[in-house]
């Protein structure tokens, strides 16, 4: 089996269910919806099943190369480490879960439900490609090709003001896109003077030897690309248009999983192929983290819009995620890693469970509701369980990654750990702030015979909060396999951890920390 | 003077045998809140029993757990329990384990005990509840996060169980929260603890960054050796996290309004258990405050400064909860100022910690019995006389009330003149004022606790027409009965032959005698009673003598402040909120306009650049081979221009 083309495959079921789904006869939804169900679930199954023969530890795997454009050296090359292979799993797991979650969204557009569930499912392909990608050109592709079915999702069979938010999301794409091939073409142009053939792959970029000046004009060029999608402040304001004007089931794939592809950027290019650049660079960055946490908490607290105001959470969250990249320790990128894994969970549950409401109310305005909790208690409790995700408490996934970001940061930059706690109270204040407003108080007249969760929406939610608990109680499979990965990346940009002030003797760890049984 | 044995850092051992069984003292409350919260309404008929059910089993397994222990020796009664790996990332290795030992079986005992009493009590006080079940979902996991609280191993699990049950107490204040004020409160609560938790977030990632380690024994073993400006921050942050959980200056203003929670979780959660878990952090902590005098000097002032807040708050509330809630405030100050003394204070806060749970839990329950057989109602000036429609409740609240002022031979009188004693033995001009603080403070909890028994059980019957009050039924008696016979003894036992300090005394060190005191017991006594029987007599001439007004009078400048808690709301207004509101609407309106308007406006002006620019589209191929040349220059010059 070791030569299955694991990654191929499962980026190719999905797009082969892509151009099934759109083969369809016209007027066969429930059929269109079904088949891209069955093959978004095929898709898991075999993430699963490759997941399964990962061993943590052996570095990058299910390797495959084929040459592509031979004459500029451009190689089909895919492989998945530890960090890549759980941002692939995520995809996997939420795809079929927005399918469901999707399952009446067209309803009423005047849309085809085929259409709209054969661009989620080329959305899924080609974001599993770009965390495979091992070809910095590859990756390039597919960055930009997420964008065309993004956009058709957001343009078609979005809300209102739709056509500016998709246009706002893809001119902000594009020319991050932009930014993003110069640099590209930079690397290529380097390697050929430096190796003698031009190359892409992202392990010999690795070792070129690039002068400190160009490495920052280079590593802007990614990193502006990746600040734009991740977003990080002051490039986040096309994203809670996008979020807002969405298909819930969209946003979760666009804040969930897609916005991912920027913090894992950082991770995978910027790091390793500009190690003295990201140091260059690392305390700029810490502070528009720290901006990024601050401000996108306190935007939240201030939004009327429960889309606009998830939206605004994810900018603060993704604050939490450049931090621990950047902080460059061992917690630091292992809790930025668990992060963008978590964060994926609780926010698709916060936007599935909103969209939920939104469906039942027909309003976004935080103001229409009231007094749900006895409406619909269901929905209700698992939002509650959901923000409460959000907002980091213990037992819940978010903490264990939020805390170890602190830990990270705080090790090696005490101040930016003590502001980033402030994200804590922040938290606490956009999320119950929210969920007094929508569910507490006077039942409201107008919600009388609102229906409960139904058992297809029990389906789409239930999964998603066993995640967030399961992983808050045991992280540990996923950091067991995250973790060589993030040695690999402290040795990349060769930084170790700080060591302890004071060293208490082992003897002390290892009776109460230790493994002794 | 004293001088202090610190704690020495006792090996632990492996927990075998009865010991492993450890981990069902959480597993099973946790199992009743899962099957409850996740059965939904299936499991409606089953809630409370259920939810008794296992609040009681965890407590039969606490006391066996007891007497194991009870049955090795001093030393080897610290036992570990590893259940598995939680978080490991490099040399950051946190562990879900479990450790027990004298201090946390003494937390054990006292929330699985009360707390069974509490869920007994509450199948009767909440019967006519449509979400009974939820209800009792909720103590279980409130019990289960408690304990885990008690029994982590390192501070992480101890913030694990810290904000569990802050969760818990959000969900139970906010239980009725289609009140919209008790929503608020609910928040509040939960936002004020977030504040706190900050200082215990900031604590452990020092603590690790530190020591490499959070676990309670590795710190306790690198303490001596870190800088002590470093212990002095850790000591202060851990302090912050327990002013939030404690109610304690400055983080006070959410306990009085939690009161919106039935009166079973204001028994339980606010005012035995979770708001002492400032208490508990900072005992448990006791190596780290043994390495800064300048953090335990805080402590003290911290707990100095509460305990007459509160008291002083006490003595205006009509709302016999409030009161109470005040009353708790001022309490736990009491505790946190023993704290504050060191070695020679933290057994004293613990022992004091324990006989309050048992009278401040009866006491509570009492005022529920009262509330329940006057259509809910709390204001002390519409009752009175109450004594001979609720005999049992006048009784058991009696009880409860002669043990809080710290009559002799009720448990308060133990306790609370330990802690008088010992602030004054403190020494110099600090040891003189907390210890007159404390001294003061008994004055005025005698004078507002006996406004409140006269109010409520003497005089003439002020009710409204519509009550017709009656004695609760067995279920809710019956607790009541238990914590008050717990009232009247455990202070005694505990200081029998010096049987809790002795008991604690490997965890949390002690102090030793060494030559003269400020003063000493006997003088200490004959102080405090004095002061209190002062207390009682003012409060009896003003509440029994004369009577009481069914409107609040206006009031003295004090007394009016005091009605208002000191004015803490309008303080956190000013200097918190108002600022923070018009920040993030600021912020809203900068965002809105400020960035994406640039984006925007970038948007605009490139939409009317590439208007004329399309004039430039001339289909040349010699203009477009100029442009682009002009483009490359542009490039190269700034590639050689700017510099990064």
């Amino acid at each position: 089996m070791s030569d299955f083309p694991w990654l191929t495959v499962i980026g190719a079921v999905p797009l082969v269910g892509a151009l099934v789904v759109a083969a369809l006869p016209k007027g066969r939804d429930l059929l269109a919806k079904q088949v891209a169900l069955v093959f978004s679930l095929v898709a898991l199954g075999l993430t699963i099943a490759m997941a399964a023969a990962f061993e943590p530890g052996g570095g990058m795997q299910f390797t495959e190369a084929h040459d592509w454009i031979p004459a500029f050296g451009v190689q089909y090359a895919l492989g998945v480490d530890g960090i890549a292979l759980v941002l692939v799993a995520l995809s996997a797991v939420l795809t079929p879960v927005v399918l469901l979650a999707a399952w009446h969204d067209t309803d009423g557009t005047g849309r085809s439900a085929k259409g709209y569930y054969a661009l989620l499912l080329s959305l899924e392909a080609f974001m599993i490609g770009v965390f495979a990608a091992t070809d910095v050109f590859l990756f390039y592709v597919f960055f930009e090709a997420m964008l065309i079915p993004m956009y058709f999702i957001i343009g078609r069979f979005g809300g209102a003001q739709r056509s500016y938010a998709a246009v706002k999301f893809l001119l902000y794409s594009l020319f991050g896109g932009l930014l993003m091939l110069a640099s590209v073409i930079g690397l290529y142009v380097i390697s050929g003077r430096q190796l003698g053939a031009g190359t892409f792959s992202i392990t010999q970029l690795a070792s070129l030897d690039i002068d400190p000046v160009t490495q920052r004009w280079l590593f802007l060029g990614f990193f502006i690309a990746f600040a734009i999608k991740a977003p990080l402040f002051p490039f986040h304001t096309w994203l809670p248009d996008a979020a807002a004007e969405s298909t819930p089931g969209s946003a979760v794939l666009l804040v969930g999983v897609l916005d991912k592809v920027g913090t894992f950027g950082m991770i995978r290019l910027c790091l390793p192929l500009f190690p003295d650049a990201s140091h260059w660079f690392t305390p700029m960055i810490i502070v528009m983290s720290l901006i990024g946490i601050v401000y996108g908490a306190l935007l939240a607290i201030g939004q009327t819009d429960i889309m606009r105001l998830i939206a605004y959470t994810s900018v603060s969250h993704f604050g939490f995620i450049t931090l621990g990249i950047f902080a460059m320790t061992s917690q630091g990128q292992a809790g930025s890693t668990l992060y963008m894994v978590n964060h994926g969970f609780s926010t698709a549950a916060l936007f599935l469970i909103a969209g939920l409401l939104v469906r039942r109310r027909r309003s976004r305005s935080i103001a229409d509701y009231g007094g749900w909790q006895r409406v619909t208690p269901l929905i209700a409790g698992s939002f509650l369980v959901a923000g409460l995700s959000s907002l980091a408490l213990p037992g819940l996934s978010a903490f264990v990654s939020e805390f170890l970001v602190l830990v990270g940061t705080f090790r090696r930059y005490p101040a930016a750990g003590v502001v980033a706690t402030l994200g804590i109270v922040l938290a606490a204040l956009y999320i119950l702030i929210m969920i007094q407003r929508m569910m507490t108080g006077p039942v409201p007249e107008s919600a009388a015979g609102t229906a409960d969760m139904t058992r297809r929406e029990a389906w789409v939610v239930a999964p998603l909060l066993a995640i967030i608990v399961a992983l808050g109680f045991f992280p540990k499979p996923l950091l067991d396999v995250i973790n060589p990965a993030v040695a690999t990346t402290m040795k990349s940009v060769d930084r170790t951890d700080p060591a302890p002030k004071v060293s208490v003797p082992e003897a002390a760890l290892v009776t109460t920390e230790g493994t002794a049984q | 003077m004293t001088a202090a044995v610190l704690a020495s850092t006792v090996a632990p051992s492996t927990a075998s045998g009865v010991f492993s069984l450890t981990w069902l003292l959480i597993g099973l409350p946790l199992l009743g809140a899962a099957v409850l919260l996740v059965g939904g309404r299936r499991t409606d008929k089953i809630g409370h029993l259920l939810g008794t059910l296992t609040a009681a089993l965890s407590a039969v397994l606490g006391i066996v757990l007891f007497f194991a222990l009870q049955g090795r020796d001093g030393e080897s009664r610290t036992v570990v329990q590893h259940l598995y790996s939680w978080v490991p990332v490099a040399d950051f290795r946190a562990d879900a384990a479990l450790q027990l030992d004298q201090l946390s079986i003494c937390f054990v005992l006292l929330i699985t005990v009360v707390g069974t009493l509490i869920h007994v009590y509450s199948i009767g006080y909440m019967s006519h509840d449509r979400d009974r079940r939820r209800f009792f979902a909720y103590l279980n996991l409130f019990i289960a996060a408690m304990l885990l609280l008690v029994l982590g191993n390192s501070y992480l699990t101890l913030y694990f169980g810290w904000e569990g049950v802050g969760l818990a107490s959000y969900l139970l204040i906010g239980f009725w929260n289609y009140r919209p004020e008790y929503a608020t409160a609910a928040k509040k609560a939960f936002v004020m603890n977030r504040i706190g938790d900050v200082g215990l977030s900031i604590a452990i990632v020092l603590m690790f960054s530190t020591f490499g380690t959070f676990s309670f024994a590795g710190v306790a073993q690198g303490a001596s050796q870190a800088s002590s400006t470093t212990m002095t921050v850790m000591g202060l942050m851990l302090l912050l996290a327990a002013c939030g959980k404690s109610a304690q200056v400055p983080l006070q203003a959410w306990l009085g309004d939690a009161m919106a929670g039935p009166t079973p979780v204001s028994a339980l959660i606010h005012a035995a258990t979770m708001v002492t878990a400032g208490v508990y952090l900072i005992v448990r902590s006791a190596p780290v405050f043994d390495a800064s005098a300048t953090a335990r000097a805080v402590v003290m002032a911290i707990g100095a400064i509460t305990l007459l807040y509160g008291a002083i708050v006490g003595c205006a509330k009509d709302d016999i909860k409030k009161a109470l809630a005040a009353s708790t405030m001022s309490q736990i100050g009491y505790m946190i100022l023993a704290a504050g003394l060191g070695p020679a204070g933290y057994a004293i806060a613990i022992m004091h910690l324990l006989a309050h749970g048992f009278f401040k839990a009866g006491l509570f329950l009492g005022a529920g019995s009262v509330m329940h057989g006057m259509n809910d109602q709390t204001d002390m000036r519409r009752f009175g006389g109450l004594r001979t429609v609720m005999p049992v409740t006048f009784v058991t609240f009696g009880l409860g009330y002669l043990a809080i002022i710290g009559l002799p031979p009720f448990s308060g009188f133990f306790t609370k003149d330990k802690i008088i004693e010992a602030a004054f033995n403190h020494g110099g001009a600090s040891g003189w004022t907390v210890g007159l603080v404390a001294l003061l403070g008994a004055g005025l909890t005698a004078f507002y606790m006996t406004r409140v028994m006269v109010m409520t059980f003497f005089g003439p019957r002020r009710w409204t027409e519509d009550v017709h009050p009656h004695e609760s039924g067995t279920s809710m008696t019956m607790p009541m009965v238990v914590l008050a016979i717990g009232s009247v003894f455990a202070g005694g036992l505990f200081v029998l032959g010096g049987a809790l300090q002795n008991w604690l005394e490997p965890v949390v060190g002690t102090a030793v005698e060494e030559g003269a005191s400020t003063i000493s017991p006997a003088v200490a006594t004959a102080l405090s009673l004095v002061v209190v029987l002062g207390g009682v007599a003012a409060a009896f001439t003003q509440y029994a003598r004369r009577d009481v007004p069914v409107v609040a009078p206006a009031g003295a400048l004090l007394t009016r402040a005091a009605r208002r808690d000191l004015y803490q709301d309008s303080v956190n207004e000013a200097v918190v909120m108002l600022p923070g509101q018009y920040l993030t609407r600021s912020l809203v309106f900068g965002d809105n306009r400020g960035i994406d308007g640039a984006v925007n406006g970038l948007a605009a002006f490139f939409g009317g650049l590439s208007a004329r620019a399309r004039r430039l589209q001339t289909g040349f191929v010699r203009s477009y081979a100029l442009s682009m040349l002009g483009g490359a220059v542009v490039v190269v010059a700034a590639m050689l221009l700017v510099r990064i």
